[in-house]
């Protein structure tokens, strides 16, 4: 069984993001690494080498699609475990909506062949968008189950899985091929080893292009059907705190309940 | 292309709460485009569904009541929809940003080749299409989208809207049949174990919240105490979380959930960026916090500098005994 990963490089949690007047982002870390993989997508690399250290997975491709300087991105997924890494980089497939990544992603998977697992995390912590798992199941025609929380039982063609729901967990059991996002509770993510991380380092990581994939249109700008051009600051809050002071507890309490009432949110 | 059309998520034959919120905005875009909402209502025995949906408001219902749709699968309602949105082509579809919702609407525009945006919090008008603003880069950023052409599919956001209000308009729904026979769904669903432990976070008017500051599990009794004399639901930073003191599903910011209730009260979180992303949108901030220069204090409506141990019961107290409880 083959599991594939994907996976993206994105700012990390700590970074700064900064916009400027055209609505162009940029960021800095001044205390880590600005790029790290989506958080998210760690539990999905997790649960990948989990597949293959409990159900017999043979292979965890991790795969991503962007440019050149993501395949640091892949070396943390090949350090944490997984068997083989392959970036998809192409000027074309810039500024695609979520639809062309989905088609870009499942032609990938298609020619890496005799995948029964295709892991996506939640969402990307950029974009924020978290729909590229299930259409990119609509593109290569497979069941997607997202927001899964844990992998029951894999064997014999079919998948058991436990999802996450507004309202509580609902156990679903599907016919492999499936797409899986994945959510925080399913696993722990390991840190990369000291061998694997100098394995990693080593690694030549293939870089795939629009031909090598033989896509023929629906992905890049010129396809997008969203515009994104209008990213903004956040207008910071009018006015400042308001610090309830007075002698006792009590007195500060009977304040601001006092406030709150006169807000109208009670 | 013409039309608002509205998937109407539906529990226990009942709309629910992202439901109703999604009628009213759908009403409002429609009003702005000159058109009508048709309500989707999906389900098994969801007839009262869609009553309920004329009298909150849609112009007309679309609906298909079978034994395969009684619990949400994307491979039995995604068909159904891009089906009945290829022979009806609407302008807009609109679903509520749940879980569902997400999933459903991701289907229907790949089967559609329709532009998609998640997560809607803001919405304007402009011509025929709809500028949707929303956060980017986890609440760190904001964005206006809009789709450029073709059905335009949106979620939104939970509590990003007011939810619709009674009508008292009834009307006649259009049945139809399910677009995959239960045999042919690749997946069944073997198990559902709901939970019961008062207001979710994203549904929650009021959230009461503790972070590294509450010192450890059992100083969330405090938290959970006041949360629950108004009738609110308990968050936590992931300081609290990562330390074992609560679980996981309480956690708000980056990493946790988004929340954006009427009054969001912090006690012993310091508001890194990261919890912020989580809980900027809410409408009043309440800060408890020993240390004056936590950054908490600059987001925060509110604010008190002391020991949330003699705060919060005091707070607590004080509340019980306006609201009578």
């Amino acid at each position: 069984m083959r599991v594939v990963v994907c996976t993206k490089q994105t700012p990390s949690t700590t970074a700064v993001i900064t916009v400027d007047a055209e609505g162009k982002v940029s960021w800095d870390d001044p205390g880590g690494k600005p790029n790290v993989v989506n958080p998210w997508d760690e539990y999905g690399i997790e649960e990948g080498i989990r597949l293959k250290e409990n159900h017999g997975a043979t292979d965890v491709i991790a795969l991503s699609v962007g440019g050149e300087d993501s395949k640091e991105a892949l070396k943390t997924s090949l350090a944490m475990g997984c068997t083989e890494a392959v970036l998809v980089s192409d000027e074309s497939m810039v500024g695609s909506d979520t639809l062309g990544t989905a088609r870009i992603l499942a032609a990938a998977i298609n020619k890496l062949g005799d995948v029964q697992i295709a892991l996506f995390g939640k969402q990307a912590i950029d974009g924020d968008t978290g729909q590229t798992a299930v259409q990119a199941a609509r593109k290569l025609g497979w069941t997607p189950l997202t927001f899964v929380s844990a992998i029951k039982e894999v064997g014999d063609g079919s998948i058991v899985v436990e999802r996450m729901l507004e309202e509580g967990k609902e156990i679903i059991s599907a016919q492999l091929p499936v797409v899986i996002s994945v959510v925080k509770e399913i696993n722990e993510p390991r840190y990369p080893s000291f061998m694997g991380i100098r394995k990693a380092s080593r690694a030549q990581i293939p870089s795939w292009s629009a031909a090598d994939l033989a896509i023929d249109g629906g992905i890049g700008a010129g396809a997008s059907k969203v515009d994104w051009s209008q990213v903004y600051g956040i207008p910071p809050r009018e006015g400042s705190v308001e610090i309830i002071e007075a002698d006792t507890a009590e007195e500060q309490a009977r304040i601001l309940v006092d406030k709150l009432f006169e807000e109208k949110v009670i | 292309m013409s039309g608002v059309w509205v998937w109407i998520e539906n529990r226990d034959g009942a709309i629910s709460i992202i439901g109703s919120e999604t009628i009213s905005a759908a009403r409002t875009i429609a009003d702005s485009l000159g058109q009508t909402v048709t309500g989707l209502v999906l389900g098994h025995d969801v007839a009262g569904v869609a009553d309920e949906a004329f009298d909150l408001g849609v112009d007309a219902v679309i609906g298909c009541d079978d034994a395969s749709l009684a619990h949400f699968r994307v491979e039995a309602f995604g068909p159904l929809v891009t089906r009945l949105a290829q022979e009806n082509t609407p302008s807009v579809l609109l679903a509520g940003a749940s879980i569902r919702g997400r999933d459903l609407m991701a289907w229907v525009a790949a089967d559609l080749d329709a532009g998609l945006i998640s997560d809607g919090i803001g919405i304007a008008v402009d011509g025929d299409t709809i500028k949707v603003t929303r956060p980017v880069y986890a609440g760190k950023l904001m964005a206006t989208v809009f789709v450029t052409e073709g059905p335009q599919v949106i979620t939104l956001r939970s509590r990003a809207f007011p939810q619709a209000e009674s009508t008292g308009k009834s009307g006649t729904a259009q049945w139809v049949e399910p677009a995959v026979a239960e045999e042919a769904v690749p997946s069944k669903i073997t198990g559902l174990e709901t939970k019961d432990e008062g207001v979710s976070l994203s549904d929650a008017s009021i959230i009461v919240s503790g972070g590294r500051g509450v010192g450890g599990p059992e100083g969330f009794e405090p938290v959970r105490e006041l949360a629950e004399v108004l009738g609110g639901a308990v968050g936590a930073s992931r300081a609290a979380v990562d330390a074992g003191w609560i679980a996981y599903e309480h956690q708000v910011g980056q990493t946790g959930k988004t929340v954006s209730p009427d009054l969001y009260i912090a006690n012993g979180i310091s508001g890194a960026i990261q919890h912020q992303a989580g809980m900027r949108t809410s409408k009043i901030i309440v800060a408890v916090n020993k240390d004056a220069d936590a950054p908490i204090f600059k987001l925060a409506h509110f604010g008190i500098v002391g020991d949330l141990f003699q705060l919060l019961p005091a707070i607590t107290s004080e509340f019980r005994k306006r609201l009578g409880k």
